[in-house]
């Protein structure tokens, strides 16, 4: 056990310090906190089927940018949104050609008790509750379109005295899973599984009620010659992979 | 002058925005209000460590020395779980009709005396404990009570090490993060401080803001670590 494990730890920083020893059937991949769950069971289907291993880092996409920026040696990244890809494209970052929509995101107004939600937004407009948690708007998809949703509802004198922001969605849905707010909007992928809101409950924002959180993914420029960084960003646009995706609570795009 | 006087006027005097005037202000408040607090409630508990003799000192201790090494995400999360409503906080505060105090200034407080006590307990102690049992000794065959030994003897004694307690915590708050960014809801004006405002910055890639704030951080940081060493310089020089 001890043996395996320092040899892990070995092999580890022997990998860190010296990327370019191991990337021959690896590939390096940065990957939005939103998408962890189906980005796991994604890379496990890819090393079955393919052979070539992915090694996730999991964070936020702005400080993936400022670590790609510095030198990180990721050779794809699977953004939150597509406004990182699309600078690190124009600042010739990335290989031309290769950036695309993996996902779009839905949101969902969230609570965990398993009442309050159950009439759709109705509760939005009563005093049922003192606390809702978005994601902060100016960083985070998913908080710009909770704004949009309650600004479409019309509801924004009312809610922004009881507004509470998380630094990411990931917080945002924090402060709801331990009650200090009692609901918020969070991504659906968050507390979706198998096909249902796996508890508490829950309303689906109607799509057109916020513009689309499309999450974006690009080759960057450290893995463009790379074999398994390609066929990792083929892989991610395979039909298998699209249904894997929408079964965690995202939308494909057309 | 308005308000909007005032602030046309820090706009024009500086880059830094309005909303990071006000969580600079913000922070001054919290890192004041968490100083005062734990000057309080340090002291008795430094005197209590320095002199007992109790088997559960060293439980104790630990525990106040607990926060200096804990992660301050692992005391934020544990923390937002008490304040909540399962929480045993959050309970005892919704029946008292004070309602929840995770995202409010009052639950930065609690979060930040938790945080900074070992910063306030500490130079304390080891400036009680560095007096010694003599001069007591010396206040009781004069017939000091005990509280007068404390207040005329001990607690002159101990001034360095209360100041620079004072210091300590207060720059400790002021530098604050993992806490207040678990349990803080980043609302302007009430819980946004200057650490989360400079990971908003980073976050948003508005790198300018983001220097201007931290360089501030590490120019104020030097000077209170300034202001420390000369504290002990004179400390050497008035004590033998």
């Amino acid at each position: 056990m001890w043996r395996s494990c320092s040899f892990k730890l070995s092999a580890g920083f022997i990998w860190m310090v010296m990327p370019s020893l191991a990337s021959a059937d690896q590939v390096l991949v940065a990957v939005a906190s939103n998408f962890t769950a189906p980005m796991q069971m994604i890379a496990a289907e890819f090393e079955r089927d393919t052979g070539y291993q992915a090694k996730l880092s999991f964070g936020a996409t702005g400080q993936f940018y400022a670590q790609i920026n510095n030198g990180a040696p990721f050779e794809v990244l699977l953004a939150a949104d597509t406004k990182t890809p699309a600078k690190l494209e124009d600042e010739g970052k990335t290989v031309s050609g290769t950036r695309f929509t993996y996902a779009i995101g839905k949101l969902v107004l969230w609570s965990r008790n398993a009442s309050l939600v159950s009439d759709g937004p109705q509760v939005l407009s009563t005093d049922r509750f003192d606390r809702i948690a978005i994601a902060n708007p100016k960083l985070a998809p998913y908080g710009l379109a909770a704004i949009q949703t309650i600004e479409r509802l019309g509801l924004m004198q009312v809610l922004r005295p009881k507004m509470v922001q998380g630094a990411n969605i990931g917080q945002a849905f924090q402060f709801v899973s331990s009650g200090n707010a009692q609901l918020g909007f969070v991504a659906l992928s968050q507390v979706f599984t198998q096909g249902k809101i796996k508890e508490g409950s829950g309303w689906v924002v109607p799509s057109d009620y916020y513009a689309p959180i499309k999450q974006d993914a690009v080759l960057l420029k450290a893995g463009q010659h790379n074999e398994a960084a390609i066929a990792l960003v083929n892989y991610l646009q395979t039909n298998k992979t699209k249904q894997l995706i929408e079964s965690f609570g995202y939308q494909i795009a057309p | 002058m308005t308000e909007r006087a005032v602030n046309g006027l820090i706009k024009m005097a500086s880059p830094i925005s309005t909303e990071a005037w006000q969580a600079i202000g913000l922070t001054l408040e919290l890192a004041t209000v968490t100083t005062i607090i734990l000057l309080v409630l340090a002291t008795p508990l430094a005197w209590w460590l320095s002199q007992t003799q109790s088997r559960w000192r060293s439980t104790i201790g630990a525990l106040v020395t607990l926060p200096l090494v804990l992660p301050p995400t692992v005391l934020g999360f544990y923390i937002l779980v008490l304040l909540g409503p399962q929480g045993w906080v959050g309970a005892l505060t919704e029946w008292l009709g004070v309602g929840l105090l995770s995202f409010t200034f009052t639950g930065l407080v609690i979060g930040s005396v938790v945080f900074s006590l070992p910063f306030a307990v500490q130079p304390i102690q080891h400036a009680f404990e560095a007096i010694g049992k003599r001069p007591l000794e010396v206040a009781a065959t004069l017939r000091a009570r005990p509280i007068d030994a404390f207040l005329t003897v001990a607690l002159p004694q101990a001034r360095q090490g209360i100041l620079t307690a004072a210091v300590l915590t207060f720059a400790h708050t002021v530098g604050e993060f993992g806490v207040v960014l678990m349990i803080g809801g980043n609302i302007p004006g009430q819980t946004q401080v200057v650490s989360t405002q400079i990971f908003g910055y980073v976050e948003a890639m508005e790198y300018t803001a983001a220097h201007w704030l931290a360089a501030g951080m590490v120019v104020f940081s030097f000077a209170v670590l300034l202001i420390l060493s000369r504290l002990r310089q004179r400390a050497d020089r008035v004590l033998p």
